[in-house]
Order: C-alpha cells, then structure tokens, then sequence
C-alpha cells in the first residue's frame, strides 16, 4: 500500500481513460483500510482511486509498478475481487497515503460489481503498455530499467513476457492449424462429390466394371460414411455388409432374448453386441441398418419400432400383443399401475414396461391417471363399464 | 351443496380426470362429462357458470380424489356441450355460459304440446305466466329460468308456432 501516490487525479497529456468503476474499496494485503469507497479509473498509465465522499482524497499508483494481476471470485457475502501484485515503491517516489507497508500487494474489492469487465481491460493495459510509447511527465515514469537491488523484480516481469509471447505463438500455430483443416474440409466436400458422380456413373454402366470392383468401391464408399444409392438399389434397403451382420445379430442374440422374455430395446442389443465384440465396434447406424434387414431376411429376430419411436428387437416368436393381455391381468390385480412398478413386478426394464402399457392403451384395455402424482395405468373401465 | 346428488361412478375413477389419449376411451369419458355437467346443473337448479366457477366447482373438482379436471379439459367439455345444444356462451370471451340440461328445442316441444293439450293455442301469455303461473305448476317448465324460456320460445318461433311480442307490462309470446 505504500506504491500509491496522492494525485489531483486528473489525467495527463496523452493519458487517457479506459475504465472506470464506482463502488470499490481497497486492501493492504488482507487488511482493511480506511479507503473503504471510492471510485477505481483506469488509465493507459495509471490507477486511480479516489474517495466517494471526499474527491480530495485521491491516488494513484503507475500500472508499470504491476507485476501481475490475479481475479478473486465472490463468495457468500463477500465481493469479487482483484488482486494486484506491486513491485516495492521506488526510491523517489512522491509522497503517498503510507509511507510503508509489509505487503506487496493489495487487494480491490468490487462492492457494486464490474470487477469482470475491470480486470479484463486491466489486462489488456498490462499487455499492451500503453504508458511506454506515451510519456508523460516524470513522476509517473517508473521502473523503465533495471534498478539496484530490483534484479528479481525484473525477472519476473521477464519471464511474465515471455509467456505472453508463447501464448500469442501458440495462438498463431493453432490458427493456421485450422486454416489447414478447413482447406481439408474444402477438399473432403469435393471428393464426397467425386465419389457421388462415379457412383452415378457406375450405375449407367453397370456391364463395364466387374461386380467384384463394384463391391469393392461400394464398400470403400460405405468405410467414407457415404451410403451409396446404388447399392440400397440392387441389395433392397442394404449392402452385402449389412445382411451378414444381419445374419451374425441373429445367432448372437437368440439367447439373450429368450432369457429377456423375448424383447430388448436397440440400446440393450446395440451394448450386448459390442461388449462381446470387444474390437471393431459397430457404429450405431450400422446396427440399425442391419436390423432392418432381419425381416426381409427371414431370420427368427426382427426390429419394431413402437408409436414413441422406441427400437426394440423381438423374437419371431414373440407376441407383445398377447403380453398386453397378461399385462391388463397384472394392472387388474392391482387397481393400478405406474411403468415403474409394472417393470418391477415384472422383471422387465422400465422402457420395455412402458412400451407395453402404452401399447395396452392404445388396444384400449388400460386407461391413464396422469397428475402429480406420477401417470399410473389403470384398466379401461370406460369401455368395460357401461 | 352436494346435497343428495348421485356421483356417477366414473367421479371416484381418477382416470376420469385425465383426457384419455385413446379416440375411442375419450369419447365415452367426454360423454360420461357431458352427462354428469347436465345434471348437476339440473339438481343445482343452475343454469348458468362461469369457467372460473366451473373449475373450482366440486363438479370437475373432486376434492376427496385429489383430482381436477385441468382447464383445458374443462373447455373441450363446455365445447362437446355446446356441440350437443346444451350450452351457449353468454359472453365474446367465453368467461360465462348458460346451461341447458335439456336443449331448447326440446322444452319449446313440451311448451307446446301444453298449450295444445289445454286448447290455448291462439292465445297470448306473458313469459311469466308461462313459467311462474298457477296453470303450470305441474308442468316440467316450470320454474324453468328467463335464459333458457327465451330460447326455447325462439326455436318455436323458428317453426312458425309461436311468436315473441312485446306487452305492457313486459315480454309475452302468442301460440298458433
């Protein structure tokens, strides 16, 4: 607190102001002071404090004193503040509120906010340095050089610089990094496009290119993310990748959903397939495009999908219509029931179980009770009751 | 004020207080609403509401359940009433309405069939008379309110078997 100097406050020929906040007090270190509210200006030299109450009272301190500047978040009852880090007070400088001080920082607390936008231009002075291709007069012209008995002052701000100029690096490398990746981006639009046309292409002249190649392309297209019309064309809704996968779900999944009573949803199967798995994952998609296939395939699993929009994979064999008549008995048998509570009797998982009931609803043997109190299912007395 | 009327079944049913989702299940719940509106109104002698007593009324309230219709059920009813002829909005805004638990056309039938049945047919009486006189008093109508009296006069009217005049000391209505 002893870097401070009074001042009249006002600014100097080629000072200017940059910002400045009402409402905030000052710290000697931790400690209170009597400078408890005044208005904090920042200008492209310095930082100015001066009293609410009393505009007499006014100081200021060079912002080339700064060694650096930290941010201190608010808490209950407490303000944000800022914390400033002083280099010690030279040994000409003018007189000031304390002419000593232990502490070689002070803290600026912000009692009616602004600190965010304050320590942002605080910084930006600090970088910029504005007070160095400014002079003005003397007395605020501190700390230009290297002093006896400040060499570690110095190093701090040096090593300060030297991190700001690796940050502006690497904030120039990630730049051109990216004007490369969007050059990329350019090239990839123009090859989906590319490879679009031969595909069309490919179709005209079906009898020039050996079926092996074109399966061989097709299949490149498809690693590329590309799903190629032809092949939906000649192959029904999927390529040769998607039936054998097709085909390997059946097997895969016959056992787990017998012992599921019958029904999983795609997310169970899409985990229980890549678990097994364990390399060579399948994308989402690939999955859904390959269970597509199972009923056109004939195979004993296919894919529904219900009125929610909720997958699931059933057995052949499986009948939920017939479920939702064992369901309506087990909602009788309560009075009522939530999904929650139907899964649990059950044994089912809670989004199968809400499936069915909704599927009930929708046969018009349940009925709902939606409230507060959560939506339960109760059997369709409006139909059953005259 | 529940005084000794019959809850349907469908009033202890918390289903009931819900708009069903299934086509078919609302249409018997919207029936059931229509039928329990029109005869509360009938015991409670009202014959006409405003939404905002409707709401809190026990008629789509039911306390005891923990269940209330929610407003915008309530006016899918009021509307499936005045479908039906049983309700007309008394106001733009649709804040009040008057209720009919038997549709215009229906009490200006039992009207005439009265006058008809006593040989008064050519004759003029003051709507009053009609409803409040000694002559009706074992008659359905009366006591029936000014609303609904109009109403079913001007359906009448519309068969060219009545016609609204103004008396002395009021309004009357002559029969053919």
């Amino acid at each position: 607190m002893d870097r401070f100097v009074w001042t009249s406050g006002l600014l100097e020929l080629n000072e200017t102001l940059v910002i400045q906040q009402r409402g905030v007090r000052i710290y000697d270190g931790e400690e209170k002071i009597k400078f408890d509210a005044g208005t904090l200006l920042l200008s492209t030299h310095r930082l100015i404090w001066r009293d609410q109450k009393n505009h007499e009272c006014c100081m200021a301190v060079p912002l080339s004193q700064i060694v650096f500047v930290e941010e201190q978040a608010a808490g209950i009852g407490k303000s944000a503040k800022i914390v400033v880090h002083l280099h010690p007070a030279p040994s000409n400088k003018e007189p000031g509120p304390f002419q000593s001080s232990k502490n070689s920082y002070i803290k600026l607390s912000f009692k009616e906010h602004g600190q965010i936008e304050f320590h942002r231009r605080l910084s930006e002075e600090m970088i910029q340095r504005r007070w160095e291709n400014m002079p003005v007069s003397q007395s605020l012209q501190t700390n230009r050089g290297p002093q006896p008995g400040r060499i570690r002052a110095v190093g701090i701000v040096g090593i300060e610089r030297k991190l700001e100029e690796k940050r502006k690096e690497t904030d120039k490398n990630i730049s051109e990094a990216f004007e490369d990746l969007s050059k990329l981006m350019i090239k990839a639009k123009e090859m989906v496009e590319l490879s679009k046309s031969i595909a069309n292409k490919i179709k005209d002249k079906q009898g020039d290119i050996t079926e092996d190649e074109t399966i061989r392309f097709k299949s490149y297209l498809l690693s590329m993310g590309i799903a190629n019309p032809v092949t939906r064309e000649t192959y029904g809704s999927g390529t040769q990748y998607h039936m054998q996968l097709a085909k390997q779900l059946a097997g895969i999944l016959q056992a787990p959903l017998e012992e599921r009573g019958g029904i999983m949803s795609l997310t169970e199967v899409y985990c229980l397939v890549n678990r097994a798995r364990g390399m060579e994952l399948l994308s989402p998609e690939d999955l859904v495009n390959a269970c597509k296939m199972l009923e056109s395939l004939k195979l004993p699993v296919r894919l529904r999908v219900f009125d929610s929009g909720v997958m699931v994979i059933e057995l052949q064999s499986h009948k939920e219509e017939e479920m939702v008549a064992s369901a309506l008995e087990t909602v009788s048998e309560r009075g009522s029931l939530t999904s929650e509570e139907f899964a649990k009797l059950v044994g089912m998982s809670v989004l199968l179980a809400k499936e069915r009931l909704l599927l009930a609803e929708k046969m018009g043997h349940l009925c709902r009770d939606d409230s507060v109190e959560g939506l339960r299912f109760y059997p369709n007395l409006f139909m059953t009751q005259s | 004020m529940a005084m000794s009327f019959e809850w349907p079944w469908q009033y202890r049913f918390p289903p009931f207080f819900t708009l069903q989702p299934n086509v078919d299940t609302r249409q018997k719940q919207l029936a059931a609403w229509c039928s329990l509106v029109l005869s509360f109104c009938r015991l409670h002698k009202q014959s006409s509401m405003t939404v905002m007593e409707a709401q809190e009324s026990p008629l789509f309230n039911n306390v005891k359940l923990q269940r209330k219709l929610p407003m915008e059920s309530i006016q899918i009813v009021l509307e499936e009433l005045r479908k039906k002829g049983n309700l007309e909005w008394l106001d733009k805004n649709k804040s009040s309405f008057l209720i009919m638990w038997r549709r215009p056309e229906e009490w200006g039938k039992l009207i005439y069939q009265w006058v008809s049945r006593s040989g008064q047919n050519n004759s003029v009486f003051t709507l009053y008379e009609l409803t409040n006189g000694e002559d009706t008093e074992d008659e359905e109508f009366h006591g029936l309110d000014e609303a609904t009296l109009l109403r079913a006069l001007q359906a009448l009217q519309q068969e060219h078997k009545a016609e609204l005049i103004t008396i002395s000391d009021g309004r009357g209505v002559k029969f053919f």
